[in-house]
């Protein structure tokens, strides 16, 4: 399967999981994969969380005005200087989010093999829905009398509705070949995802309705978006991406994704040998201490690799689509380096996929 | 509605030790030698627990409740959002919002509650409102029934309401509380305020006053947003939020009166606030944070958990075979490096934050096969927290993988 036609048989592509799965590592690494294969990409953050820019190797977190995290040239080298001046208008200075005040609005957009990345929270949008109805004066006031909180409880799901509504826009406006929304987590990706539809039940006229309906047809149009749920080969992990994934297409009719399991491990041939037996092979006479700590290691992990088998083997049961299975890697944090390795990985693993798979 | 810190502050040690735990005993002002995890347990009469998502809190809050038992305390939990295994266990599910009873072979007794945020302002509208009516009338509103959904920081203050609640009911010893798994740390400590600091909406309160000031008193722009806004949005909109402030009507110092006790319990020095984190980079820098916005309020963690920890194989400088590659013995000795990397990677990560928390006492739960369902694996890591304790049987030999 090519991976640039594989990206980009859908626009936006949702990036969902539970806390703590390493959904931003994976929104970062399929964002890699896809500028690798040559595609325009947006990354559309919404809690301005740090990792993002650290797995570029850049430092702070993406501001509101999308700017450059990986430049084309040489691949998997950000941050080691000159970032950012490469491509045309590209703002912030070394990654650095820029303030919010003063900013214009900029057409720059990401060229074919770069990835950008921008921050869009519920209050941005807002604000900027306020703008674009005439009411930028009063936002501010909207904002510290309250109002706007008795609002947005008043029509739940006003927040979500709107940001989804500016990643439409965005999806519409083609700035990207492919953008990647880093999802909230679980529990709130539900909200963040149903949301629209809820909303139509509850708003029966206005802009706001029409808003949630384009939402709601942009969420069931594969071509348009699709959900690339992450996991863990973890117990817990995998019940809840079962029970996600079937309650998202239901609810929300949006279309899944293969499920990215992340930190998968693969079995060590030659673990299986008992410590005995393999100092005997290898001609070498192990002292007590050593023995056993090699032991107690090798049991450890082969438990482990044990497990991690058991629940793909349960993920695939219970939830019969394609995974895309990225390696657990032994270091404690992602930066340019390890997402190099992870997008090396998942474009393998979307190169290996059956032609039809994406398709269906 | 103040944000004024609490009277007893940062620094105010002199009622730190109000549970008597002997360990804790300050030395002088802003010197406090650390307590162990099990004076927490065994002394305090609020532990909350807080710290990122997805690593494990709600069995840490489980197993700490389980240990007080142990020691003879009347102990509830109150979970929120458990794994429903783990609920069906603590017998949470069948009833929420009301302790159950664990059984379990310990001198004290343990309690579980599920919270069910709902469930729980609707309490609080029955106990504040005037008549029968005005409660109802409450429940009816479509945007109080978003609210508890929609308003940030609703699920926690209810989470606190309960812990409230619960210790003012005099019926436990120690109410340990898992709080829900919070976007931004401030939400939690911030909840009571958030929430009534929306129930007072000077807006919508004018716009409830009688007739002849009513929206007059209002200024243009604000009578120009409210015309937009129901146009946006739908006059029913603004119609719901009327009509729920009219009904809320002489409730709100009641409410607001409620929501400065919650606060004054957790600002309490006699409350403990346990930090629960992975070892894992991202989880130990959300805590850090957390366990920062603490600090500045004053209300210092007591403990840190460090939950999921990879275990250590042999000593320092143990000597590694160098075995020839292409063998098993390679195999086995790579593993043994891979997974020590990992241990001293995750111990260097979460080292700092105990030192940043310090004197707070620090304890470390090893990566277990499986995850907890039962009591059994509660009591199991709690075997893991407080040492001394019998472990109810390890997952792995861990006895080689002792962290300092």
């Amino acid at each position: 399967m090519d991976v640039g036609a594989w990206c980009k048989q859908s626009r936006v592509w949702v990036v969902a999981g539970k806390g703590g799965v390493g959904k931003t590592t994976i929104t970062a690494t399929f964002a890699g994969v896809a500028a690798a294969a040559g595609l325009s990409v947006l990354i559309i953050e919404l809690e301005g969380k740090r990792g993002l820019c650290a797995a570029f190797g850049l430092e702070g977190s993406v501001g509101y005005v999308p700017t450059q995290v990986f430049p084309a040239p040489e691949p998997w080298t950000v941050g080691e200087g000159g970032h950012g001046e490469e491509a045309g208008g590209a703002p912030g200075k070394d990654g650095v989010p820029r303030a919010r005040k003063g900013e214009t609005p900029t057409s720059a957009a990401p060229s074919p093999g770069t990835v950008w990345a921008r921050r869009l929270t519920p209050d941005d949008a807002l604000l900027e829905y306020l703008a674009d109805h005439g009411l930028h004066r009063v936002s501010k006031r909207l904002v510290s009398s309250g109002v706007l909180e008795v609002v947005a409880t008043a029509i739940p799901g006003i927040r979500d509705v709107l940001v989804l509504g500016k990643v439409k826009q965005i999806e519409r406006s083609g700035l990207a070949d492919v953008v990647v929304l880093d999802a909230p987590a679980t529990g709130h990706a539900m909200t963040f995802l149903t949301s629209a539809s809820g909303l139509l039940d509850a708003a029966r006229s206005g802009p706001i309705r029409s808003q949630a309906s384009d939402v709601v047809e942009m969420l069931r149009d594969p071509a348009r978006c699709r959900i690339l749920p992450v996991t863990l080969p973890e117990e817990m992990p995998v019940s809840e991406t079962v029970e996600a994934s079937y309650e998202l297409e239901d609810r929300v009719g949006i279309h899944l994704g293969p499920i990215v399991v992340n930190c998968f491990e693969e079995p060590l041939p030659g673990l299986d040998t008992d410590v005995d037996t393999a100092a005997k092979e290898a001609g070498i006479v192990l002292g007590d201490g050593t023995r056993a700590s090699l032991e107690a290691a090798r049991r450890f992990r082969l438990h482990r690799l044990e497990l991690v088998e058991e629940q793909v083997a349960r993920l695939h049961r219970e939830l019969p689509l394609p995974q895309l299975r990225v390696p657990r890697l032994f270091s404690p944090a992602i930066g340019p380096d390890e997402l190099g390795r992870l997008a090396t990985a998942l474009a393998g693993e979307i190169a290996a996929l059956p032609a039809q798979a994406g398709a269906a | 509605v103040t944000d004024a810190p609490p009277a007893t502050g940062p620094g105010d040690t002199s009622s730190a030790d109000e549970g008597g735990e002997a360990p804790g005993t300050a030395l002088g002002p802003g010197i406090e030698v650390a307590a162990s995890l099990a004076t927490v347990v065994e002394r305090r009469p609020v532990v909350v627990c807080c710290g990122p998502g997805g690593v494990g809190k709600t069995t840490v809050s489980a197993s700490l409740a389980v240990q007080a038992a142990r020691r003879g305390r009347r102990a509830c939990v109150v979970t929120v959002d458990p794994a429903r295994r783990l609920a069906d266990a603590l017998g949470a599910e069948t009833l929420p919002n009301t302790p159950s009873l664990v059984e379990g072979h310990w001198p004290g007794t343990l309690h579980a509650v599920m919270l069910d945020p709902k469930g729980t302002f609707d309490e609080l509208v029955d106990r504040y409102s005037k008549t029968r009516d005005q409660a109802r009338a409450i429940k009816a509103n479509r945007l109080y029934q978003n609210l508890t959904g929609a308003l940030s920081g609703t699920q926690e203050y209810m989470a606190m309401e309960k812990l409230y609640e619960l210790t003012s009911s005099a019926e436990y010893d120690v109410v340990i509380v898992d709080t829900p798994p919070t976007r931004n740390a401030l939400d939690l400590l911030d909840a009571p305020r958030r929430l009534t600091q929306f129930l007072e909406n000077r807006l919508f309160r004018a716009m409830m006053m009688p007739t002849r000031i009513s929206l007059k008193a209002i200024n243009i722009a604000t009578q120009a947003v409210l015309r937009t806004i129901s146009r946006v949005a739908g006059a029913e909109i603004v119609q719901d939020a009327v009509a729920f402030f009219q009904a809320f009507e002489g409730m709100e110092l009641g409410f607001h009166d409620r929501a400065s006790a919650v606060r004054e319990l957790l600002a309490d020095p006699a409350t403990a606030y346990v930090v629960v984190t992975s070892p894992r980079a991202d989880a130990v820098e959300e805590a850090s944070f957390f366990a920062d916005r603490l600090a500045e309020r004053g209300m210092r963690a007591s403990a840190l958990v460090v939950n999921r920890v990879h275990p250590r194989f042999g000593g320092t400088g143990m000597d590694v075979p160098d075995a020839p590659p292409g063998t098993a013995l390679a195999v086995i000795a790579s593993n043994l490096r891979e997974l020590n990397a990992i241990a001293a990677e995750e111990e260097a990560s979460f080292c700092g934050l105990a030192a940043r928390v310090a004197p707070a006492a620090v304890a470390t739960v090893p990566l277990l096969g499986t995850d907890v369902h039962d009591v059994d694996g509660l009591l199991e890591i709690a075997g893991h927290l407080f040492e001394d304790e019998p472990a109810g049987g390890p997952a792995h030999d861990v006895s080689q993988g002792a962290f300092p």
